[in-house]
């Protein structure tokens, strides 16, 4: 009953969403009645998708196995977490969880978006609504998760045994937030071509939404990179794989607006850039749905899936990106920009950064799918891996990564450069110094790796040095620079952290690439082993049980060099009792950022194991640093300037504040 | 500089920057693609050793065996069976009579040696190229491209 009730709420939201987007694109110019109508509809939305949704998961709590979906991907013998997750570990669950974030998203629009002009509020939430309508209809036709079985089934199938782990608990959601939420950023770019009201309001009513979506799909990138790490036991954390590529391009894009949309709010310039980017940034993200829907491309992550639904999700794609495009290539040519500026300066910048980066989200789409083109027009088969990637994309972001100190440090409209490179002194000496001592403690490597650390220092010292000027630190007294540092607006804190968190990555992932050490062996109990200073001993095996599977579990006591104790490690070869799939867990112990990654293999002789050992140096500020630049958005939305949405220009404040 | 030679450089920098990325990306296309090779395909072409290469096809059943930390198995498509070794710890997936893709190079003998072997998150899946690879020589009657073959779990969210 409960599960008929959640289908039927779902059937609601769909009508409800479809009423909405007619009424609002045909009224839209009618003010405030048709406002409160399409604001009504994206809350009551929300609670009917909300409802829906609850059955489902009450469905799995419960172990309803009259419902097919919960026999399929649960078993009653699962822990309770993990029947939680497994609504969505499955293609029916996850479509209906990016359902309820469109409608979560869009009763925010709804309820946030009071200071918001009744036409702009309209065409926003119209077009929300419109997506809503698609993607539920979706779910009902192609993919319901609400279909029963008579007679039901006495048990469940159980999670694919990969997915029991809080890493779904926490990843798909995420990613979901982000993918979604550039959807919003689209209708708004949708609704500013339609009204024709392209303004630096617009950016600055966009921005919380842009900075939000930005700052969870940064999040979620960074959960499934090291959920992968830890849970596939293969001890990369990026392999360039497509389903990793399809996440990511969103993520490159939507830096590129975030940036772009500074230009637009502050300066009122690069208007028709901004709007493409809206638009191609979710564009990417149902792309992204796609290649990883359909299972059309080879992936590491791949899961089966059903080529039909590809299609359906391909037709959804080409309808909306074309009449998305179709209507910008109709209204673009009516926007002038304003704001002019001399190419030395903070629009300069930012132009500059755009550039690399909606270059680097080409070459990395282009890797993604050439392989596809190539099949269909030779049908030669190939793959197109790591090294295209390292290659290109390390190219582009050698320069960008280089130029970020500057940017904040130069003005609006026209800067001197030879100012802002006497500015930064300090930072390359201080840059100089520490990546000497750095490379002195290494016993000075002959290879590429210290550029790569020097750059990376540099971004993180870049960031200081930008908040210390700003607090005029050391040219006057030390109580003033500290009022300074007090009275500084959120968002240059946020530009900083974020900065600072590429830096942070940066260093972690050279780090980790180029210094780690790798050893696969053969060791019998009682064997000992040295790993780059750690000495790992391999005590030996027993068999557990789990709630829901069997395992042997190795035991590894790993003696760390310097003042680190003497700990223990265990790492598992799992099968699960259900579906008899076997996986393996790894053992990780972590030295600060460092971590000695234990991998138990098969047995070969009495007793005797292959064992795979990895030191990691670093390799924790890899996630650290995408931490810091989720916590610097995060810190930027809570800025009561945008909070509130007062108006600022860049003339306003005086020494131009960017997020 | 008047406004238009500005604006000239400007674009003229961005030209500069776009086209040295084009180049890059079109000659890292042309030395980095890896092809995707069946054990038949190889013996009818005549792959160089040494050259970087995917193979896929069926692990060969009763064909695995462990020595200290090598690995070795056959590659086989129904029609030719190609010997691959790989040292490391095979993916918990890997089975005797299911399908595999491997990572590497032949060697001058013909044989093949794996720097990385892929097997997926669920046992029901067969890569693409696999599904295609078998259904040409006949091994394989599944229907579509690499779909699930049965009951079995479904798509998810990917680690």
């Amino acid at each position: 009953m409960i599960v008929e009730l959640g289908h039927f709420a779902l059937v609601l939201a769909c009508v409800l969403a479809l009423a909405q987007a007619a009424v609002g694109f045909v009224y839209w110019r009618d003010g405030g009645a048709t406002a409160r109508f399409v604001s009504h509809a994206a809350v009551m939305q929300f609670l009917l998708v909300g409802l829906a949704f609850a059955a489902l998961v009450h469905a799995f709590m419960v172990s309803d196995f009259s419902v097919q979906l919960a026999v399929e991907h649960s078993h009653s013998l699962q822990p309770a977490l993990y029947k939680f997750t497994s609504v969505w570990g499955n293609h029916e669950g996850s479509m209906l969880l990016f359902v309820l974030i469109l409608v979560l998203f869009g009763a925010a629009v709804a309820s946030r978006g009071r200071s918001l002009p009744h036409d702009l509020r309209t065409l926003v939430l119209s077009c929300q609504g419109l997506m809503v309508a698609a993607f539920s209809a979706f779910v009902l036709f192609t993919s319901n998760p609400f279909w029963r079985l008579d007679p039901a089934p006495r048990d469940g199938t159980e999670l694919n045994p990969v997915l029991q782990d809080i890493g779904l608990a926490i990843h798909p959601p995420m990613l979901y937030l982000g993918y979604v939420g550039f959807s919003i950023c689209f209708s708004f770019a949708i609704a500013a071509l339609i009204s024709g009201r392209i303004d630096g309001a617009w950016a600055r009513w966009v921005r919380p939404w842009t900075l939000a979506s930005w700052a969870f799909l940064t999040l979620g990138i960074a959960m499934g990179s090291y959920w992968a790490y830890y849970e596939l036991g293969w001890g990369g954390w990026w392999f360039w794989d497509p389903v990793e590529n399809a996440s990511f391009l969103p993520w490159l894009s939507g830096t590129a607006l975030l940036h772009s949309a500074i230009v637009m709010e502050k300066r009122n310039a690069l208007k028709i850039w901004t709007i493409f980017l809206a638009i191609i940034t979710f564009s990417l993200s149902l792309l992204g749905t796609f290649l990883v829907r359909s299972g059309i491309l080879t992936s590491v992550h791949s899961f089966a899936s059903d080529p039909t639904r590809g299609t359906v999700i391909l037709a959804m794609l080409a309808v909306l990106i074309g009449s998305a495009f179709a209507l910008f290539a109709l209204r673009a040519s009516a926007l002038r920009s304003g704001g002019l500026f001399a190419p030395v300066s903070r629009e300069g910048a930012l132009i500059l950064n755009n550039l690399f980066l909606s270059t680097a989200t080409a070459g990395v789409l282009v890797g993604t799918l050439y392989p596809l083109v190539l099949e269909s027009l030779t049908g030669a088969r190939i793959t197109v891996g790591a090294p295209f990637f390292d290659l290109t994309f390390g190219a582009l972001m050698v320069p960008l990564l280089l130029l970020i100190p500057f940017g904040p440090f130069l003005a609006w409209k026209r800067a001197d450069l030879v100012c802002v490179v006497q500015r930064l002194t300090g930072a390359l000496i201080a840059t100089a110094i520490i990546s000497i001592l750095v490379f002195a403690f290494m016993g000075f490597p002959m290879t590429l790796a210290p550029l790569g650390l020097a750059i990376g220092i540099w971004v993180m010292v870049g960031a200081v040095a930008e908040v210390a000027d700003r607090a005029n630190l050391g040219r006057v007294a030390p109580g003033e620079s500290w009022r300074r540092v007090r009275g500084m607006p959120r968002t240059v804190w946020s530009t900083a952290m974020a900065h600072f968190g590429v830096g942070v990555m940066v260093v972690g992932v050279v780090c980790a690439t180029a210094f780690e050490t790798e050893i696969v062996t053969s060791m019998q109990a009682g064997d000992q082993f040295e790993v780059a200073g750690y000495t790992v001993t391999y005590s030996g095996e027993r068999a557990i049980e789990g709630p829901n599977y069997a395992a042997d579990q190795g035991e590894f006591v790993v003696d760390a060099p310097w003042f680190w104790p003497t700990r223990t490690v265990t790492s598992e070869r799992r099968v699960y009792v259900v579906s008899q799939t076997p996986t393996t867990e790894a053992g990780i112990l972590t030295y600060g950022f460092t971590q000695v990654y234990v991998q138990f293999g098969e047995r070969f002789a009495e007793g005797g194991r292959v064992v795979r050992l990895w030191h990691k140096p670093n390799v924790v500020l890899i996630w650290l640093g995408a931490l810091i630049m989720a916590v610097g958005a995060f810190v930027s939305l809570t800025d009561r300037r945008i909070r509130i949405g007062a108006p600022r220009t860049a003339r306003g404040e005086q020494r131009g504040a960017s997020a | 500089m008047t406004r238009k030679q500005k604006r000239l450089s400007v674009i003229g920098g961005l030209a500069v920057v776009l086209a040295l990325s084009a180049t890059l990306v079109l000659t890292a296309l042309r030395d980095q693609v890896v092809f995707f090779y069946s054990p038949s395909e190889i013996a009818e072409q005549g792959v160089e050793p040494g050259v970087a290469i995917r193979i896929g096809g069926l692990v060969a059943d009763g064909s695995w065996s462990l020595d200290g930390e090598v690995n070795a198995f056959t590659v086989t498509d129904g029609q030719t069976a190609i010997p691959a070794r790989y040292e490391g710890i095979l993916p918990d997936l890997f089975r005797e009579g299911q399908g595999v893709v491997a990572e590497g190079a032949l060697l001058p003998d013909g044989s093949f040696l794996a720097s990385n072997v892929l097997a997926k998150h669920d046992e029901n899946y067969l890569p693409r190229e696999v599904a295609d690879t078998l259904r040409t020589q006949g091994v394989w009657q599944g229907e579509g491209d690499g779909e699930s073959v049965g009951y079995g779990p479904d798509g998810g969210s990917q680690p």
